[in-house]
């Protein structure tokens, strides 16, 4: 079975200002990315159940021109704060590489 | 129409190469451009004044910078100084200015633009609801006002207004980004969606390069398109590039908010131009309807000790889901015990972070029956004084140190402390206290320009 990380030359996860966490998905090449386009293995239920969100929170983004997925949402803890462990919020998107992905 | 606008790097004091910018002063801009700050290194620059960067390496990047607009007599423009783009961070960039201008002995007209929002003011349009919360937003009133150094975000129009004034360099307090690179386009008539769009891209220098480093980039800004070059003729931007530069550290990659209104990427054509450089049309600017100036706030949470270790042993690390709690509750009377009503539970924290055991993604970790070779331990004490952290610290370390085994009988050492004594004091620690917009009557009414003659 393909994961999401084996179509992708990057994935990161980065702040988009101190109170929201927001991950780019990068494919390697047009056939890959038409291919999650196509089978749409990340949803916003399925980012709300990893990352405890509400659907309605959640940002959900294809960019055709960058070959790339953009998703969003509050940070869990929020930047800075004494529970925040990732100041930059960079070390958070483990979760989405094993994301399964059909043919 | 052509209007080129030079990104010499992505933040003052990272750094480019000095050929790099000797190619841009050859291709004459229109106005040298850098933002000098960021809130993503967190809240500790707004709320301490200091910088996260090192004067040395600001003062390098500077005095190149300085003395590439004096060769042009163009403007220079460098926002959000200091980092924080507090009016401290502003003294600090003006502090060293000063300095490089009497060593090179340069001359210019130097605008200060300061964003720090007074307390009254604030509190003034916070009664008049003209403080909007964005999603999300802490929560917010007077009492966070008043323990908050909180600034505003600047537009292009409080630029606009040095450059009315005759400033050649501009050092401003926190300001968008992009609106130091629009500043000039917007007031020489260019397309707003394609100067926005260009500002968005050029706004981190060359990070939108195909390898990505910390050097510049030319905007080209025409009648239907712009163009992005990269000013070292070794580094590339491709259709693809510079297309996914959108998504960096935005939410949404379409539609990018500004104080005056929103640039919209969505229908953006990019075109290589070259096997280096890009060009891009169709891109919109709509405008808002009222106009917001972000705010930004940091406040003091306490002061902070920090004890780092490691532990080898897995029954010990294994063990210490269920010794911890019941550690915690010995310190807290033991803590009672010497400081009795000086300090109560509520006023500290002691919080462990088990690396190797979940400590970068808490309750979100998915591999949680793994076991690691070993575990790195730092404890944070976060007090209302630096004097009561040192003085848990010191109780928690030790304590720490001979916790006892389910299953060892006798006295045994617990963590491996690198360090002697293994405290370490960290200052003050701040949090990001406001995520609003202002809604001012005008857009300049929230920052105060200063000029003098250098």
């Amino acid at each position: 079975m393909t994961t999401i990380a084996q179509l992708c030359s990057l994935i990161r996860s980065k702040n988009a200002g101190p109170f929201v966490l927001t991950f780019d998905l990068m494919f390697t090449d047009q056939a890959s990315y038409d291919r999650v386009r196509r089978t749409k293995p990340i949803t916003k239920a399925l980012l709300a159940d990893l990352y405890k969100q509400q659907e309605d929170d959640i940002t959900l983004v294809y960019h055709d021109q960058a070959l790339a997925i953009k998703a969003s949402f509050p940070r869990p803890v929020f930047q800075g704060e004494p529970r925040d462990s990732d100041c930059y919020g960079g070390q958070q998107y483990v979760p989405l590489m094993s994301i399964k992905v059909s043919d | 129409m052509e209007i080129r606008v030079l990104a010499p790097t992505g933040v003052i004091g990272a750094g480019f190469k000095a050929s790099s910018l000797k190619r841009g002063i050859d291709l004459k801009p229109h106005v040298i451009a850098c933002d000098a700050g960021s809130t993503d290194s967190g809240p500790a620059a707004l709320g301490s004044g200091k910088a996260k960067l090192s004067r040395d390496a600001c003062k390098r990047d500077l005095r190149l910078l300085l003395l590439a607009r004096q060769a042009l007599d163009v403007p220079l423009i460098i926002g959000s100084c200091g980092t924080s783009g507090s009016d401290r961070g502003v003294d600090w960039m003006v502090d060293i200015a000063l300095e490089i201008a009497d060593e090179e002995s340069i001359n210019f007209n130097l605008a200060m633009i300061y964003a720090d929002q007074p307390a009254d003011y604030l509190k003034e349009a916070f009664k008049k609801d003209k403080i909007k919360p964005l999603q999300p937003a802490p929560h917010f009133d007077e009492g966070v006002i008043d323990t908050s150094n909180i600034v505003g975000m600047m537009g292009t129009e409080p630029l606009s207004e040095a450059l009315d004034a005759g400033a050649d360099v501009i050092l401003a307090g926190r300001a968008s980004d992009s609106a130091l690179y629009a500043v000039v386009p917007e007031r020489m008539g260019a397309d707003r969606g394609l100067i926005w769009h260009a500002a968005k891209t050029i706004e981190c220098g060359a990070a939108c390069c195909v390898t990505p480093a910390a050097d510049g980039l030319m905007a080209y800004i025409r009648d239907d398109h712009f163009e992005i070059e990269p000013l070292d003729l070794e580094a590339r931007v491709t259709p693809l590039s510079v297309a996914a530069h959108t998504l960096y550290e935005n939410s949404n990659p379409f539609l990018l908010t500004e104080p005056s209104g929103v640039v919209d990427t969505e229908h953006a054509i990019y075109t290589a131009t070259s096997d280096r450089s890009v060009k891009v049309s169709g891109s919109a600017f709509h405008p808002a309807d009222i106009y917001t100036v972000k705010l930004e706030g940091s406040q003091l949470v306490g002061y902070q000790t920090v004890v780092v270790g490691g532990i080898r042993d897995p029954k010990v690390f294994m063990a210490l889901d269920k010794i911890l709690p019941l550690a915690k509750v010995y310190f807290h009377e033991r803590i009672s015990e010497l400081f009795g009503n000086k300090l109560s539970i509520d006023e500290y924290d002691i919080n462990y972070r088990l690396y190797g055991r979940g400590a970068v993604m808490g309750e979100l970790e998915i591999n949680t029956d793994t076991i690691p070779t070993e575990v790195g331990v730092l404890i944070t004490i976060t007090a209302p004084t630096q004097e009561f952290a040192t003085k848990i610290a010191k109780l928690v370390s030790h304590v720490s140190a001979h916790l006892p085994i389910p299953g060892y009988d006798g006295l045994i050492s617990t963590i491996a402390y690198p360090f002697s004594p293994p405290e370490i004091d960290r200052g003050p620690t701040y949090r990001f206290s406001v995520n609003h917009v202002m809604q001012p009557d005008t857009p300049l009414e929230m920052f105060r320009n200063k000029y003098i003659e250098v």
